[in-house]
């Protein structure tokens, strides 16, 4: 059966401000785990009775470890926040279906946009070929590093220009002449939405991470639903986030807002 | 006392539920993804999703929000249909001993009418009549809400159901006796109460609603006391049998719902918190019995 499990908080640091990487001991999740996957995790007060969904940012299979890196922007994640080394938290998962690693793609375009960026480090591990990564912050880049250690090449975007490039991440890969095989993204939806326009003009098949309030995380009440086209823009479905998701094909999804 | 050996059984209207415990519509799918976390041959029953006559898209997300100990939805039904419905989930529940209570959604009577007619040959034990949904413009809630609409649906579907019919009340009223009278007289064999209140909330950032349909249905530990409020009245009301809902997390809480007069209760939000939800209301329900020797819920039923 499946159940929450009591993770144990390996370590729980501030990596820029009000982002917070957590790493959590869980043997069970860690080898199932697979990239853009995401766990739910539980507040403990009571007050607060949802899941906060969070993306699984880097997995350790030998040590029986996940990373999660999440920015504090409520009251949950606020909680989440203040979890000290060797405390534990509540946590289901894996939950969702991850990206659709295509290992034949030999030029791979990486596009990830804020707190959109986590789930793109351990999808980054898996790819074959070259890969550039395109990141979008408003004014301070994060995971940087991490994408650095892998082999990847980073270029980032930000609004107010303080690092990289000044604008946003459309700008940035417009600039750069980017080409690629294949897009792999996650971040806000208008910045999807613009970046899918992008891909479907440039002939390039591209991934996309979506986000929705949710519930239950596991399917069952119908929450966390985005439009799926069945066939053109007027046939389509609301699919779940949670079970469907979170990843889909740009192409499939209705960008009307 | 052995655990084991205490009588949980209740009777809804001639059907046996093993013991008072049944989901909450539209919070527990049609029990594939519990039955993942949870044994369903130990739930009483299992109470699915609303489903309609043709399937249902349901509003825009957001459909979630939460709130001070509870949240906020907005899903408006969404359903693959009834056709669906038997095709894929009655076989998939018929695996489990449980008793399978169906909720029936409708945006007009002869709607409604037509979903239970397909049900009425459908191998399931009761029939839920939805009449309460906050999210559903058409229909759905002024059926719950006027007292001769209530009265119209529940006699008009009434002749369709070859199970037993349940209605579900609507907590969106002045005086939720009147209601629930008028159903009993339009034929309803048991009440289900309470469905969510309606309710905001807004995000002071963006200066707008959170959730994309503006309002929806209240759930939670938050609104358990206007729940126990209105089977209380309910129970005094009328002699139907009652399922009692709304905010129920833990044997305690479902102990308050038989103490007001329900006769089985049903688990809804908690299972978002915890999937286990229903199992430990249960096995709460029976520590509550052996602390206090009880041997049966009919001595603690509908006492206050
Ligand atoms: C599949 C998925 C993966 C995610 N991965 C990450 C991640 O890796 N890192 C990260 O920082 N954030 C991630 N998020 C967003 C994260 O879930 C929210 O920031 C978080 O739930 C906010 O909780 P809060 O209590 O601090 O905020 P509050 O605003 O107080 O939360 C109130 C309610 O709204 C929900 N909510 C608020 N914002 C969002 C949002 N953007 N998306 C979904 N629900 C929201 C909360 O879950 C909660 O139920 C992810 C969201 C989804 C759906
Ligand atoms: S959050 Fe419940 S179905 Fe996705």
């Amino acid at each position: 059966m499946k159940e929450i499990k009591n993770a144990l908080v390996v370590d729980n640091k501030l990596i820029s401000p009000n982002i917070y990487s957590m790493t959590l001991d869980i043997k069970d999740i860690a080898q199932k785990a697979k990239a853009g996957q995401f766990v739910n995790l539980y507040c403990k007060a009571e007050s607060r009775l949802l899941p906060r969904p969070i993306s699984i940012c880097e997995i350790d299979k030998e040590k029986g470890r996940i990373v999660l890196v999440y920015g504090v922007v409520g009251k949950g994640t606020e909680e989440f926040g203040n979890i000290k080394r060797g405390e534990s938290i509540e946590v289901l998962g894996p939950l969702g279906n991850g990206f659709m690693i295509d290992e034949t793609k030999r030029k791979n375009i990486i596009v990830g946009g804020g707190l959109g960026t986590p789930p793109l480090v351990e999808l980054v591990k898996h790819l074959k070929g070259e890969v550039d990564v395109y990141l979008g912050f408003r004014s301070q880049a994060m995971l940087i590093e991490e994408f650095e250690k892998i082999g990847a090449r980073v270029h980032i975007a930000t609004d107010d220009g303080l690092e990289g490039f000044k604008g946003n991440v459309l700008e940035l890969l417009k600039n750069n002449n980017a080409v690629g095989d294949i897009i792999y993204s996650c971040g806000p939806k208008p910045m999807l939405k613009a970046v899918a326009g992008w891909a479907k003009n440039n002939n390039i098949p591209m991934q996309v991470s979506l986000e929705e309030r949710m519930a239950c995380g596991i399917g069952a009440c119908v929450g966390c639903v985005c439009k799926v086209k069945e066939k053109d823009e007027q046939d389509w479905q609301h699919k779940k986030v949670c079970k469907d998701g979170p990843v889909f094909w740009s192409d499939e999804v209705v960008w009307d807002e | 006392m052995n655990k084991e050996n205490l009588n949980l059984k209740v009777d809804i209207a001639g059907v046996e539920l093993k013991n008072p415990i049944t989901t909450a519509s539209g919070t527990f799918g049609s029990g594939r993804e519990y039955g993942e976390f949870i044994d369903l041959n130990q739930l009483g029953a299992v109470t699915v999703k609303g489903v309609s006559s043709i399937p249902w898209k349901g509003n825009p997300a957001p459909r979630i929000a939460e709130t001070y100990g509870g949240m906020l939805n907005s899903v408006g039904l969404q359903n693959p249909g009834v056709e669906e419905f038997i095709k894929n989930d009655i076989p998939f529940l018929r695996q489990y001993d449980t008793k399978i209570i169906v909720n029936v959604a409708g945006k007009s009577i002869p709607e409604y009418c037509e979903v239970v007619e397909r049900l009425s040959s459908a191998d399931i034990d009761l029939i839920e009549l939805n009449i309460s949904c906050p999210n559903v413009k058409e229909g759905g809630v002024t059926f719950g809400t006027d007292v001769k609409m209530a009265h119209k649906v529940t006699k008009e579907v009434k002749r369709y159901a070859k199970q037993p019919l349940i209605v579900k009340l609507s907590p969106n009223v002045t005086d939720i006796t009147e209601i629930a009278r008028a159903v009993v007289e339009g034929g309803a064999d048991a009440i289900s109460l309470i469905n969510t209140l309606l309710g905001m909330a807004i995000d002071i950032h963006k200066r707008k609603p959170i959730l994309a349909n503006v309002v929806g249905g209240f759930s939670g530990p938050a609104i358990k006391p206007v729940a126990l409020r209105m089977v209380y009245q309910v129970a005094k009301a009328v002699s139907v049998p009652i399922i009692g809902m709304g905010g129920i997390a833990t044997g305690e809480d479902a102990i308050e719902f038989l103490l007001a007069g329900a006769k089985a209760v049903a688990v809804g939000t908690a299972n978002f918190r915890n999937p286990r939800a229903s199992i430990d209301v249960l096995e709460g329900i029976k520590e509550y019995m052996k602390l206090y020797g009880i041997k049966s819920l009919d001595e603690i039923r509908a006492i206050i």
